[in-house]
């Protein structure tokens, strides 16, 4: 004899759960966050180094997590713009869990801070899967890699609100197709925005915080398709009093129907 | 490898479903997972297996139903498979989809419980 029990629930309900109470308290704090996924050595660290010194002359206060197996490295490199910076060494785990985000938030996210970047562990298969709660997710990829790279790992820029190009000041000695590459985000994420950049020469630095305030500010993000499914069917409404309405803590449960013995 | 975390994720609600039907033991599990959800069955599988062991799963059997990523053409409303590589374009009017419909589960769907008295 047997009982089963139908669930239907999310394998990462608790992930998303705890990643919806976040966004709904940093929109109470007044910071965005921004998720920055991407392989190792796309030049992301670089990228976000420049944007935070940037955003450090604009005025703006900005603060950043740098996730790594190891090594503070990064968030040696990041200090140097002068803003706020955290290490988190996931000590073997290939992504980012939004419990990880939670507790730097709750204790060392400097009161101000009015945007908050969080670079994932360099990889474009596993944090792709878990929500940190952030405003904006944005994936990166260099001309390097590959134009295919979107079709090869379609969850992480089929799920992007924005699609970066980095190292843009390469293209051409590495023979980069721009046309090949555009097609292949447009074709798993239709209607996304790609910004080219170039840690190097400055290149799409500015538009990528302006990107950041703008949604920061309220505006709408893109939707991506592919969006996970919590995020998807609670839409995307990221004006700070909404929140409570779409993201509120008790608002992840529904579209999963209680346990219900079924035999 | 984040196989092993989505295992362990399983194993922990599957055995809250357990205890709150009063079952020692968890005789099988069955999980949906879509095509775009980024997960390898045959990794899960592996992770499912070693993070199974000394708990109400360790003799449970795991079922994993892969579920197709479909998706509604925004321009003529067809329903299409996406295909792989994925493409989220209509393949009757080149239009973008309007919605996937499925493809990103990852979803706990069943939990049976071992034979109870």
């Amino acid at each position: 004899m047997c009982r089963s029990v139908d669930v239907r629930t999310a394998v990462l309900a608790k992930n998303d759960g705890l990643a919806a109470e976040l966004r709904a308290d940093l929109a109470e704090r007044r910071v965005a966050a921004v998720n920055l996924l991407s392989s190792p050595g796309s030049g992301k660290t670089a990228l976000l180094e420049l944007v935070l010194r940037r955003a450090r002359e604009r005025g703006l206060a900005v603060a950043a997590l740098t996730a790594d197996l190891a090594t503070e490295n990064d968030a040696r490199r990041l200090a140097r713009s002068g803003a706020p910076v955290k290490q988190v060494l996931t000590g073997g785990l290939c992504h980012l869990e939004a419990a990880q985000v939670r507790a730097l938030v709750d204790g060392w996210l400097p009161d101000a801070t009015r945007l908050l970047f969080v670079e994932n562990v360099g990889n474009l298969v596993c944090p792709a899967s878990y929500d940190l709660g952030e405003t904006l997710r944005v994936t990166l990829m260099s001309v390097t890699e590959g134009e295919d790279k979107p079709l090869k790992y379609p969850t992480a820029f089929g799920a992007a609100h924005l699609v970066v190009l980095t190292k843009t000041d390469i293209a051409g000695a590495v023979g980069f197709e721009d046309g090949v590459f555009s097609a292949a985000v447009e074709r798993v994420n239709p209607g996304v925005e790609i910004l080219r950049t170039s840690a190097r020469d400055g290149q799409g630095v500015d538009t990528l915080l302006d990107r950041v305030l703008a949604v920061a500010g309220g505006a709408a993000p893109h939707a991506p398709l592919l969006a996970a499914d919590h995020l998807r069917r609670h839409g995307h409404d990221h004006d700070p009093d909404a929140h409570h309405h779409d993201h509120g803590p008790d608002a992840h449960h529904h579209g999963h129907a209680s346990p219900a013995p079924t035999a | 490898m984040h196989e092993l975390s989505i295992a362990a994720a399983v194993v922990e609600s599957a055995e809250g479903v357990a205890r709150e039907h009063g079952a020692d033991a968890v005789a099988g599990v069955t999980l949906r997972i879509g095509e775009l959800a980024g997960v390898v069955p045959d990794a899960l599988r592996f992770s499912f297996s070693l993070v199974a062991e000394g708990t109400a799963l360790e003799r449970a059997e795991l079922v994993i139903e892969e579920v197709a990523a479909r998706a509604r053409c925004g321009g003529c409303d067809a329903r299409f498979a996406v295909g792989s590589p994925p493409a989220l374009w209509c393949p009757h009017c080149d239009t973008p989809a309007a919605e996937l419909l499925t493809g990103r589960e990852l979803e706990l769907a069943e939990v049976r419980m071992a034979g109870s008295p």
